[in-house]
């Protein structure tokens, strides 16, 4: 999954022209976006997902944590989803409930999914307008850094923090976002780049308009929208990246558990005929990946209508 | 029989926003080796005439009517029929040098491959022969420069550039859309007359597309001025300048600013352009015209031959203009 | 444009040294040395290990010796934890493995991510539009750890067709599913950019130059549209050479491929810390390499750049 950077741009171009033609993008983004079915449904089933993670805990029958003694060891047979024995997505190995654990799973791949976006989407925004408001060589030093960052393997730094500074959520939190707010900068940076040279910043400047009000005017409000579309793409590819390290078992640990670590724990047991373990907290995972994915989509689409 | 022949035409596009049709029923005929100037506002439909001349017209675009050239039908003619003709027969200079030469492909290169299709000459000669060209459009050093990257010469020189690849194969037509629009004032003038030269030289008929009424004076020997996508006056370029027959023209005339009356202030024209998303009923410079009547606002009188050569759409009568 | 290639190399060589660096302070701040054992060793004892591993040194000697020896050698020093191995004979061990489904599932996602992209962008709007779009939409959400206990379940389980795991010196049966699991979330990608990209250029003006030129719409795509429309693809090879090459360490612990990702995974849960600093660098230099090979194709292919 990867965000597409000509479309990014196409998006950017449009905010920043946008104001010498006078007609704001956000004016008729509600009404595209809501004529977009894919997007609308992706909503929905965000919407649900959402309540799926608060609320979901307070319809299953059994806990996270407890063991169901009497699936123990004969979990094929005796594991399966039903309503009749209240494991409605099934147990695991364990006899652990696996509605409990997949409605917990889903919170934490939901909240390092959004903390993740968010870190990288403030580091990147503040490093990128900083870096093209600024300018000149300071602007050079700053991109040259993020070149150079750009190079290293980032997957396998994380690992090593986790590693060395112990496996807890608050690492994991910091080393996702961490990861991503390069692109970002990327993005912002070139965006600020083009607006400075705008004619409308000109003639702010030249009417003695302070910086600070050109900047909350002018530069800000036609950042929102590449920022808005950007961190709504960024948080399926956080949860991605969560998942990674948790399908390696390098993430959240026991007794905490994530869509990773479930996807993990299926697809260990396949052979054992329990398929239920795989497909639930997959379904789960794929469908948000896609809502979000339909999602950020449509809110750029509705953005920067272009027959594409 | 004229060398091109347009009846009806009509451009429509889809959009978003609906279907906005630029170009509405536009009939003229262009004898071999005549010059003629089409002009009008940014939007007038100009530019999507030419592309539908061409078959260029964008995906979302539509053109009906009828286009002949030679006696041969090449209105949205198959690419058999109109890829033979393109730049064999009709070929086009565009408005913006810097972005219409291919960036990633040397001048040699770009040049040569259209000997090397249509004439099917052997590489070297296609170079060769494009070199002669760029020399015939002044281009210093033109063996050594054709080797270069477009964004190596500057925006005239990239003009040169466009326009000696138009002609390689001595076209019966040449479509110039604003070939001077993008360039520095004194890069235009230079343009012009280059075009008028190799216009003398090589004989063929040319179509200047433009929104200057001055460039059209000096290049032109027929006017064709346009408005809301509708021919609104057709003439030979001096009776034109000297009786303007149309309010529009007229209005057009009292923008430009002349050397011998200093101070003066110059008129524009009231108003901007329709909206081309709804079609407008009657004529489409009424609601910007002083002689407009309510008449004039449901329907327009076809366009008439008023004095030899000379065409106008109007309700009002020429005297009436006053 | 040599100088060019020399320019990024002096770019390339610091950041090489500057992970080096990283990651041997790193693996010096963790808490506890790496004969930290629940049981303590005798005093004698960890005193001899730790001269003989140069921990008693000081901090920058320690490094100067790492980092020259990995410059001159090329020798990553022993494995904290499997006392006869050095780091390199594990690497040496598991790197033919990553690199044969490495780059044969990298060619594979560019080869059809291209193809696919292309011809979605040329019939824009078109059932094979769909088609294209629709496939790389879902593949976006089959990242590598995903497709591969899918295959499993289909090739192994249900049809029997293909064997789990394992690599057995690399014959086809064994390299089919790494190949397929690895690559096509990047061929999804790949062809979504190449589509977008490519719709672009073909609304480009020099685009339409070359079709007033007469020429037939396949010598347009080929001679004018396919070089502009690869840039953004060719961009985004650098970071997916990166992110297939963290994938490699799913696919190693999956279908025990036996490729340097079990070593990294083995070595992060053993706390072997000069295992996870060796394939780390590798990776890093791995990388940057790359990295100068994209760039060098993005200046041949883009006259602009400024060598």
């Amino acid at each position: 999954m990867v965000i597409d950077a000509t479309r990014m741009k196409s998006l950017g171009d449009r905010f920043a022209e946008a104001e010498v033609r006078g007609r704001s993008p956000w004016a008729d983004a509600r009404k595209r976006f809501a004529h977009n079915k894919a997007a609308v449904a992706g909503l929905v089933v965000l919407i649900l997902i959402g309540l799926f993670a608060l609320f979901g805990n307070l319809i299953a029958a059994w806990s996270n944590e407890e063991l169901d003694f009497a699936v123990m060891g004969q979990v094929a047979e005796l594991g399966r989803p039903s309503f009749a024995s209240g494991h409605y997505f099934g147990t695991d190995d364990l006899g652990r409930d696996l509605f409990a654990r997949t409605v917990q799973g889903t919170r934490i791949s939901l909240m390092v999914g959004i903390v993740g976006s968010a870190i990288a989407v403030i580091a990147g925004t503040l490093y990128g307008a900083t870096a093209g408001y600024v300018g000149g060589r300071i602007d050079n030093v700053m991109m040259r850094t993020v070149d150079i960052l750009m190079s290293v393997p980032y997957m396998f730094v994380l690992i090593l923090l986790l590693v060395i500074f112990g496996r807890s959520i608050t690492m994991l939190f910091v080393g996702i976002g961490l990861i991503s707010w390069l692109d970002m900068s990327r993005i912002v940076r070139g965006q600020t780049l083009s607006l400075k040279h705008k004619e409308f910043i000109e003639a702010a400047q030249a009417t003695g308009v302070p910086t600070f009000t050109i900047i909350r005017r002018h530069i800000v409000p036609n950042l929102l929208g590449v920022v808005a579309v950007y961190a709504t793409l960024l948080v399926p590819l956080m949860i991605l990246t969560e998942s990674f390290i948790s399908f390696l078992g390098l993430g959240v640990q026991e007794p905490l558990t994530s869509w990773g670590a479930l996807i993990s724990e299926g697809a260990g047991t396949i052979n054992y005929g329990t398929l239920w373990q795989l497909a639930f907290p997959l379904f789960f995972f794929v469908i948000t990946l896609f809502a979000f994915f339909f999602v950020g989509d449509g809110l750029r689409d509705a953005l920067d209508p272009k027959d594409r | 029989m004229a060398l091109l022949e347009l009846r009806d035409l009509e451009v429509s596009f889809d959009t978003n926003d609906g279907v906005v049709n630029a170009v509405n029923g536009v009939s003229f005929d262009l004898a071999k080796g005549r010059t003629l100037g089409i002009v009008g506002e940014s939007g007038s439909g100009k530019s999507q005439l030419a592309f539908a001349i061409m078959g260029l017209l964008a995906k979302n675009g539509h053109a009906r009517g009828s286009v002949r050239f030679g006696g041969q039908e090449i209105l949205n003619a198959p690419p058999r029929v109109i890829n033979p003709i393109r730049a064999m027969k009709i070929a086009m200079v565009f408005q913006d040098p810097m972005t219409s030469l291919n960036p990633y492909m040397r001048v040699c290169d770009q040049m040569a491959e259209v000997l090397v299709h249509h004439k099917g000459m052997a590489r070297a000669g296609a170079v060769a022969e494009s070199v002669r060209m760029l020399d015939a459009v002044k281009i210093p050093d033109a063996a050594g420069r054709i080797r270069l990257y477009p964004h190596e010469f500057s925006g005239g020189m990239r003009q040169r550039v466009m326009i000696a690849m138009s002609l390689l194969c001595r076209p019966q037509l040449l479509i110039a859309d604003e070939p001077t629009t993008a360039l520095d004032v004194t890069v235009q003038a230079q343009i012009m007359a280059l075009l008028a030269d190799l216009q003398r030289d090589f004989g063929m008929a040319t179509i200047l597309i433009t929104h200057d009424l001055g460039v059209v004076a000096g290049f032109c020997e027929d006017v064709l001025v346009l408005y809301g996508g509708q021919v609104m006056e057709r003439s030979p370029v001096d009776p034109l300048f000297a009786e303007p027959a149309h309010p529009y023209t007229r209005g057009l005339l009292r923008a430009i600013p002349r050397v011998d009356q200093h101070g003066e202030e110059l008129d524009s024209i009231p108003g901007s352009p329709p909206n081309m998303t709804r079609a407008p009923k009657g004529c489409p410079f009424a609601p910007r015209c002083n002689f407009a009547a309510e008449d004039c606002h449901d329907h327009l009188d076809p366009i008439t031959e008023f004095a030899p050569g000379r065409w106008r759409a109007c309700n009002r009568k020429v005297e009436e203009l006053a | 444009m040599l100088a060019y290639i020399a320019k990024r190399l002096a770019i390339a060589v610091p950041t090489l040294l500057l992970l080096i660096i990283i990651s041997f302070l790193l693996m010096h701040a963790a808490p506890g040395g790496p004969f930290t054992q629940e049981r303590a060793l005798p005093a004698a004892v960890l005193a001899n290990l730790e001269a003989k591993y140069g921990l008693d040194q000081p901090l920058w000697r320690q490094m100067a010796t790492y980092v020259w020896g990995i410059v001159s050698d090329f020798d990553f020093g022993p494995s904290f934890i499997y006392k006869d191995r050095t780091v390199n004979e594990i690497i040496a061990q598991g790197f033919p493995v990553t690199l044969t489904y490495g780059s044969l599932s990298f060619l594979l996602a560019v080869i059809v991510g291209v193809t696919l992209g292309v011809f979605a962008a040329i019939y824009h709007n078109s059932w094979l539009d769909y088609l294209a779009v629709g496939i790389s939409i879902g593949a976006q959400v089959l990242p590598n750890f995903v497709m591969a206990p899918i295959l499993v379940l289909v090739f192994t389980l249900w049809l029997r067709w293909l064997p789990g795991g394992g690599w057995e010196g690399g014959q086809w049966q064994y390299i089919i599913m790494p190949v397929i699991a690895l690559s096509t979330s990047f061929m999804a990608s790949i062809a979504r950019i190449t589509r977008s990209s490519m719709l672009e250029v073909l609304n480009s003006n020099h685009i339409r130059t070359a079709r007033a030129k007469g020429l037939p719409e396949r010598k347009v795509i080929l001679r004018h549209a396919l070089k502009p429309a690869m840039l953004p693809v060719i961009s985004y090879l650098g970071p997916a050479f990166v992110t297939m090459i963290t994938g490699s360490v799913v696919v190693d612990i999956y279908f025990s491929t036996g490729g340097i990702g079990k070593a990294f995974v083995d070595s992060a849960l053993n706390r072997d810390y000069a295992v996870m600093m060796g394939v780390t660098i590798l990776v890093g230099a791995l990388t940057i390499l790359f990295n100068l090979v994209v760039d060098i194709l993005y200046a041949w292919i883009d006259p602009k750049i400024r060598y």
